[in-house]
């Protein structure tokens, strides 16, 4: 036991010497521009880190346990605080902390960003804390989860927190740099925010109205069209349920704006409907779909199928013999439905509704394609850093008015409607069949789905053909392949294959993004989903709801409040493809999490506790006994990583560079140029790449689990 | 002087605000078969947690062959545990169940399953290597799941509730299989249940626990005979609890009067129910009589109060309304109180 102590003592020690005598310090310095070359040379505040090195790997060679030494835990906190405060102290300009400059001179000139050395001197720190933890009891002692969880939060803390923080304290920075909370009042009271003038007609209404009226009827909608489709797949004998099945799968894999596109390709003002009815009804061509009415119907057709299934699970938990219950008292179809069904799917309604609210409120590709003169707060907030008036005060206080809202939503659809759902399925199985809705509420249904069915088929309809035919807005239908050559020409000849195509930069960056962010975004969506369902530590709820709370923060909100912390020293790494990588690793953990979670919860702990009494830590715990079996949740959080990476707008089109350029950045781009056709059809080329990969993975998952089990006849069970 | 396999010294165990564990001493010998019973909440489980390093203590220290383990994780102890689910790997054989500690402990997985076949022929379970556990019957799991516990000659075996998810029937068979096991290997055993009469019929000594904290300890014998407290007296068993006084050395209450031994005043004693005789005729009357098939059970309002009795079935049988006198000896109570 003694060596083993020793040598985990070595490791955290010898990385963090290593990162301080050997690593460039500073971004894009020479090897062995260490901290101890830059702190000799004259960067005098560096030399305490290397004290902190020297003085821990002297303690861990030295010391029987330098973990419960008092001295290592002194010299670990007072290297994580020195370093993090002389990084955020001197920035590249000078120190930013006053007194600082009188206490080093030098650093009146300031220092670069953070460069491999700090960050693996960082790392190596976080891991000399949670050592440091466990041997003082944290999580039972269990290395492995003291470290996973000490590094997610450090992990969260840097790039979900601290950048939101940096955003919002922007809000009161006046034009001249000072920080007060006057420019924040002036900026949060203007009416162009609040007016309620097209209500009163006397002008336009302010942005917060726009996206709050906006958000409230589309999840109306979305809500109502949910319900009519989950009522009519769960309790009527209608026939295409398969069909609606695989419709509420489309949006999943459609980049969001691509809707858009289609709704102004049949219904702009030279749209192919549009022109159809001013034919026949010689009407005038209109602009009326730019605005409130298109950015509606974009949204409810891309909401209605997460609603759908929030609900369809709702009315599938609802125990049948309740309804038969309500039957046999006398009451007829239409009062069982309204005083047992109806009752008991209200939280769930409610839930949907919420969802569909802070997806409507965090949207950003339909509002910017169909919104014309009509602002919501993501859009303004992009045309706050992008356009040609670069206002990150006004960014960031819109950002902390959409965020107050999506965040409030969320609050009550975590804390209120957690404690109003009612489960009425329980481990006792019930004999019962599921009561069909009556026939009036049926017929509602139907007519509220077959528009939905229409419109959704006219639209991929579009997607398919538009990027094939010479120009589908203007109805030019010759087939050709023109606009696919455009985006992916390439040649072969003796130096290998050439990509002459515009688009290939971005298709190639957003695959490698994608696969890049898909396994680590599982992988520690996986792991804070164990280190929730299974491990007791102090703080684990605030932990528990700050992994879930990046779930509420619209992408838009993540974009700016990138832009504003990661452009400048210490963190400096916008316009690389680490941000791109990192901002979905995290935009993406909740659902990664959720997945692990309710697969954990079907697990019995105590194999767990088998297998650890049996001499695995934590990690072996994982590998051997939790991962195989909830394989499915993981590949559920796969998949979905990879294609929210591949369809993903609002965050990354702050991040995208013209060396790192992302697919759906680039088709935004032709939208806007109103080359509708190039965007179609690469449009086109990303959903079926996606579905490509998607299949690949299945296929390889799926092979894998069968070479193992080809033995067996029926599936293992988790033992009684 | 027998060696000590584990010790506990002055143990807490807290959760928040509550205390699941209140303060236990206790030493366990080595080749011992150490029984926690107790009601439910009275904190044997986080005791018997406690040992595996599933639980760290709050306060005090655990030692386990000597050596104290208090701040040590499960994965660092060698102990061996039985779950009440068993918890055998659903996706691995029983031979890479019972191999998997091996394994994990460094040894080659070549020598890992010649070890687990070894141990797996010794519990009968020889030619079911390749299933998987979800093939086995219950009884057939329960012993993948002691073999798996046994396999790296552990300094303790913990049992959680080993029988309650076995058969009524076939409790005794099990149960007897365990013992026999423990005693051929030798092993150092603790074993939580909350069924007193499996807690009998297979412990060296009994460790009755109430509200986190050890009300007595000993032989089977020892608390079925010489309850200490009117809970023990209780719990194991059935008692028939007396309250009177005592006074120069005589225990006295309505129509009773016996030698007893401890301070004057009031006090409790405690009779078994099979231990009181009752003879026809007399002051006392049967209120009801219970055929049980292998015993009768009268309930007897007596001048010392309600008092449950427990006669043979071969003697004479009394019928409810029936008079009778009630006699105790002073052998065969036990002051409580």
């Amino acid at each position: 036991m003694r060596a083993v102590k020793g040598r985990i003592g070595l490791v955290w020690s010898g990385l963090l010497l290593t990162a301080i005598l050997a690593l460039p310090w500073f971004k894009g310095g020479a090897l062995l521009d260490s901290a101890l070359a830059e702190g000799v040379a004259g960067r005098v505040w560096l030399l305490p880190l290397v004290a902190v090195a020297l003085g821990l790997s002297g303690l861990s060679v030295l010391s029987r346990d330098w973990r419960i030494h008092p001295a290592g835990a002194a010299l670990v906190g007072a290297g994580l605080i020195w370093l993090l405060l002389q990084g955020f102290g001197i920035g590249l300009r000078g120190p930013a902390l006053p007194g600082i400059g009188v206490l080093f001179p030098t650093a009146l000139a300031g220092q670069p960003g953070f460069g491999w050395g700090a960050w693996i001197a960082g790392i190596a720190l976080v891991g000399a804390l949670a050592e440091v933890l466990a041997a003082r009891g944290f999580c039972r002692g269990e290395r492995f989860a003291a470290f996973s969880i000490i590094g997610i939060v450090a992990a969260l803390s840097l790039f979900v927190f601290f950048p939101i923080l940096k955003l919002m304290s922007a809000a009161f920075v006046a034009p001249d740099g000072t920080l007060s909370l006057l420019p924040f009042v002036t900026r949060i009271t203007a009416s162009d925010l609040w007016s309620v003038g097209c209500l009163t007609g006397a002008g336009r209404c302010g942005v917060v109205i726009n996206s709050v009226v906006l958000g409230v009827l589309s999840a109306v909608f979305a809500t109502a069209l949910g319900l009519a489709l989950a009522l009519l797949v769960a309790r009527t004998d209608f026939r295409m349920k398969r069909l609606l099945r695989a419709i509420s799968i489309l949006p999943i894999i459609t980049p969001p704006f691509v809707v858009g596109v289609a709704i102004i390709v049949l219904f702009g003002r030279t749209g192919v409907v549009t022109v159809e009815v001013a034919d026949w009804f010689g009407v005038r061509p209109t602009r009326w779909v730019y605005g409130l009415p298109g950015i509606l119907l974009a949204q409810v057709l891309a909401f209605a199928p997460v609603t759908f299934l929030v609900l369809l699970s709702a009315l599938e938990a609802i125990n049948p013999t309740l309804e038969e219950a309500s039957t046999t008292l006398g009451a007829k179809p239409v009062t069982t439905f309204r005083t047992v069904t109806w009752p008991l799917l209200r939280p769930a309604l409610a839930a949907a509704f919420l969802l569909a609210f802070i997806e409507s409120l965090a949207d950003f590709g339909n509002p910017i394609v169909l919104g014309g003169s009509y602002d919501v707060l993501s859009t303004k907030i992009f045309f706050a850093v992008v356009g040609a008036q670069y206002d990150l005060g006004q960014a960031a206080t819109l950002s902390v008015l959409l965020l107050t809202l999506t965040v409030a939503a969320f609050w009550v659809q975590t804390r209120w409607l957690g404690r109003a759902s009612y489960v009425t399925v329980t481990g006792k199985s019930d004999a019962g069949l599921v009561a069909p809705v009556p026939p009036l509420i049926k017929w509602a249904a139907v007519a509220a789905v077959v528009p939905f069915v229409v419109f959704t088929v006219g639209i991929y309809a579009i997607v398919l053909i538009g990027g094939f035919v010479k120009d589908i807005a203007r109805l030019e239908m010759a087939p050709t392949f023109g606009h696919l050559w455009t985006a992916f020409s390439f040649e072969i000849s003796e130096r290998g294959v050439q990509l002459f195509g515009s688009a290939w930069n971005s298709m190639i960056t957003t695959l490698w993004v994608s696969a890049l962010s898909a396994p680590l975004t599982m992988g520690i969506g996986i792991l804070t989903a164990w280190l929730i369902a299974r491990q007791d530590f102090t703080g684990k709820r605030a932990f528990e709801f700050g992994t879930l709370l990046s779930f509420a923060i619209p992408g838009t909100v993540v974009g700016v409040s990138y832009i504003a912390a990661f452009n400048v020293p210490p963190i400096d790494m916008t316009g690389t493809m680490a941000i791109l990588v990192i901002c979905f690793v995290f935009r993406n953990l909740p659902v990664g999490m959720r997945a692990g979670i309710a697969a954990l919860a079907q697990i019995d702990r105590s194999m767990e506790e088998a297998s650890q009494t049996m001499g695995a830590g934590g990690g072996r715990v994982l590998r051997d006994v939790v991962l195989p079996l909830i394989r499915p949740a993981i590949f559920t959080a796969l998949i979905y990583s990879f294609v929210t990476a591949m369809t993903a707008v609002s965050a990354v089109i702050f991040l995208v560079s013209a060396r790192h350029n992302m697919a759906t950045a680039y088709i935004m781009g032709r939208v806007e140029n109103g080359e509708y056709a190039l965007a179609i059809a690469y449009s086109s080329v990303l959903m079926l790449v996606m579905v490509a990969c998607v299949a690949a993975m299945n296929w390889a998952v799926g092979t894998r689990r069968l070479g193992r089990r080809t033995a067996v006849a029926n599936p293992a069970q988790p033992a009684e | 002087m027998t060696e000590t396999a584990i010790e506990f010294r002055s143990v807490v165990k807290r959760y928040g605000d509550a205390t699941a564990v209140a303060g236990i001493d206790l030493s366990i010998a080595k080749g011992e078969l150490v029984t926690f019973l107790g009601p439910s909440g009275c904190g044997k489980t986080t005791s018997l947690r406690l040992i595996a390093g599933l639980e760290l203590p709050s306060e005090g220290q655990v030692f386990i062959a000597g050596r104290d383990v208090s701040r040590d994780p499960a994965s660092a102890r060698n102990v061996g545990m039985v779950f009440q689910s068993y918890a055998l790997f659903p996706h691995m054989s029983v031979l890479d169940n019972v191999a998997y500690g091996p394994v994990i402990r460094g040894t080659a997985k070549a020598q890992a399953q010649e070890k687990a076949r070894e141990i797996l022929d010794q519990v009968g379970l020889g030619g079911l290597h390749q299933r998987l556990p979800a093939e086995l019957s219950g009884g057939q799991q329960q012993r993948v799941a002691v073999a798996r516990a046994i396999v790296q000659q552990p300094d303790v075996i913990l049992f959680d509730e080993p029988l309650s998810n076995v058969d009524a029937k076939l409790r005794r068979k099990v149960r007897e299989e365990i013992r026999s096991l423990q005693r051929r290997f030798g092993l150092t055993a603790v074993y939580v249940t909350h069924d007193q009469e499996e807690a009998l019929a297979v412990s060296d000594r009994i460790v009755v626990m109430d509200r986190g904290r050890i009300a007595q300890v000993g032989t089977p014998a020892d608390l079925y005979e010489r309850p200490s407290t009117p809970f023990i007296a209780d719990f194991i068993g059935d008692a028939n609890l007396i309250r009177g006084e005592v006074a120069q050395g005589y225990f006295t209450a309505p129509g009773l009067s016996l030698p007893v031994t401890g301070p004057d005043g009031p006090a409790t004693l405690s009779i078994r129910p099979e231990r009181i005789t009752l003879a026809p005729g007399g002051p006392d009357r049967v209120v009801t009589a219970t055929y049980l098939g292998s015993r009768m059970e009268y309930m007897v309002a007596a001048q010392v109060g309600e008092m449950l009795v427990s006669r043979p079935i071969f003697e004479p049988r009394l019928a409810a309304g029936q008079d009778v006198s009630l006699h105790i000896t002073h052998t065969d109570v036990s002051r409580v109180a």
